[in-house]
């Protein structure tokens, strides 16, 4: 392991376990009410998640056409944390609409797009585990098609929907990002890179017990 | 209302909010303007989605400390069975 | 070159199937079964739910659609002659195409059955506009198929193939369903809306040019050892 990690990891966990302190002091918000805390783990989450989805998207096309291994245990890596981060997303998201909108869930162009990416983010490791011999560039293709993918089920939902009249309004309100939001952001950005760093370890050693069978064998 | 702006925000990354209103409004309501029965305690969603998000990532901090670990156990046993093969 | 040797691959397998007919017949077969089973499950005393046939015309092609692309490659696998196949002087997008061609004939047969067969069950005027509804099926079968064949012939040498095509399958063709059946519902509404009928066609047909590019291009490295 690298010399920061046990630092960082310090770090992480002492800013993982006081990010509900700083977020109980933010200032609470009148319309949205108790409910609203939720985003600031919500919002992280779901950055961390497209994050990651790109990371092992661009992995596996390095991987595809490179042939390097180093990359493929990235992609494998990413793709892991996208189906932890997504699903962190996927469940903190509709907790909160069933207060704030009072569905759980609605077929909107983001949902919807988030939700095929993370089931593919969900059969790239099926095909990891279950693929057998040569799944890892099955995988890797997975990965492209499912980035490819994105924009396709973005605007067809996004046309689909708006077909309907729909009667949300988005308020265009001023924005300014408060500090514990920022707080949460760099816990789950440190977050991300730790436990990338240890999947890539777990994935080097699984390469070094290959390599030992091989040796043994001969 | 700087907070809802902030929800609004999480919408454009995040990919998990729907800015629905029942059918019947055309405007913006605030939660806090509705009738008493459509208001849903806050609170148990609130610690469901904390204890979700702990649970997640502890879950999965766990699950690769236990492979990693196996991992290396194996690792280290078949390193010394190579010495030992190579010594006799 | 390329266009020949597309042309002997799509010819070798019209060839066996013609001979056995196996994969057309299990096929249509299957897709038939999905749509009785949608009938009895929707269809209540004689009326249909609104839109319900799109979605049935779809899910059928795309249930049947995963079994054929299951079963072509199955056939190749068994009787080893997929290695066969990459071992000859042929450039390997070329096999691709070939197969891709192979699997929108029987698919585009399948639905030749399919959609009188829904249009009847479902009382839906799915024959009103010949024309569109070809474009929209032609287009939504080739991105279906365009992934499926990819995929299925990646998953040849899998263990585990016949649980993983659709699992990796359906996510990838989520917009294609999607606009397939949107598309296929305009053409049931009383008035034909010209403008988003023409959307839908033309994000099919990006679909199409997109992933077909990006498979051809994938398929060199994809199937090397």
């Amino acid at each position: 392991m690298p010399k920061w990690f046990l630092p960082a990891a310090a770090l992480c966990g002492v800013m993982f376990v006081a990010s509900p302190v700083v977020i109980a002091g933010a200032p609470y918000e009148s319309t949205m009410g108790l409910v609203q805390k939720i985003f600031y783990f919500h919002m992280p989450a779901a950055v961390m998640f497209l994050v990651s989805a790109v990371i092992c998207g661009v992995a596996s096309a390095r991987f595809l056409f490179r042939g390097d291994p180093a990359q493929d245990r990235l992609g494998w890596a990413a793709a892991e944390l996208t189906v932890l981060f997504g699903i962190i997303a996927l469940v903190t998201g509709p907790l909160w609409a069933r207060k704030a909108w009072g569905v759980w869930w609605q077929w909107d162009v983001r949902l919807t797009s988030s939700l095929m990416g993370w089931m593919v983010a969900v059969a790239y490791l099926l095909v990891r585990k279950y693929g057998g011999p040569g799944s890892e560039k099955l995988a890797a293709g997975l990965a492209l098609f499912g980035m490819a993918n994105v924009p396709f089920v973005y605007i067809s939902v996004n046309y689909w929907r708006t077909i309907h009249p729909t009667t949300s309004v988005v308020p265009t309100l001023p924005t300014s990002m408060g500090g514990p939001l920022w707080f949460c952001f760099a816990t789950f950005l440190l977050l991300l890179v730790l436990l990338l760093r240890l999947r890539v370890r777990l994935g080097e050693a699984h390469a070094r017990l290959d390599a030992l069978h091989l040796a043994l064998d001969e | 209302m700087w907070c809802l702006a902030l929800a609004l925000v999480a919408a454009v990354p995040a990919g998990s909010v729907a800015q629905d209103q029942p059918a019947a409004q055309d405007e913006f309501v605030p939660i806090s303007e509705l009738p008493p029965q459509d208001q849903l305690p806050a609170a148990p969603l609130l610690v469901a989605a904390y204890a979700f998000v702990w649970v997640a990532v502890f879950a999965y901090l766990v699950s690769i400390a236990r492979r990693l670990r196996g991992v290396q156990q194996e690792v280290e046993r078949l390193e010394s069975d190579l010495a030992k093969g190579r010594r006799t | 070159m390329f266009l020949r040797g597309v042309w002997l691959v799509v010819r070798k397998d019209l060839t066996v199937e013609v001979r056995s007919r196996e994969i057309a017949y299990t096929t249509l077969f299957f897709a038939v079964s999905c749509v009785l089973i949608f009938a009895f499950a929707l269809v209540r005393e004689g009326r249909a739910p609104d839109e319900a046939a799109p979605a049935v015309l779809w899910v059928a092609i795309a249930f049947a659609g995963t079994l054929a692309l299951g079963r072509t490659f199955e056939r190749e696998r068994q009787a080893e002659t997929l290695r066969a196949l990459l071992l000859a002087p042929v450039d390997r997008p070329a096999i691709y195409a070939g197969k891709l061609l192979g699997m929108m004939a029987l698919l585009l047969a399948a639905e030749f059955v399919l959609v009188p067969l829904v249009a009847l069950l479902f009382q839906a005027p799915l024959l009103g506009h010949p024309f569109w509804l070809t474009g929209i099926l032609a287009t939504g079968t080739l991105g279906f198929a365009a992934v499926g064949t990819l995929f299925a012939a990646m998953l040849v040498r899998a263990r585990t193939r016949d649980v993983l095509l659709p699992v990796l399958l359906y996510p990838i063709t989520v917009p294609v369903i999607i606009a397939g059946v949107r598309g296929t519902a305009l053409l049931l509404e009383p008035e034909l809306d010209v403008a988003l009928l023409r959307f839908w066609l033309a994000l099919l047909v990006t679909f199409d040019v997109v992933f077909v590019t990006l498979a051809l291009w994938t398929f060199e490295p994809l199937m090397t050892d």
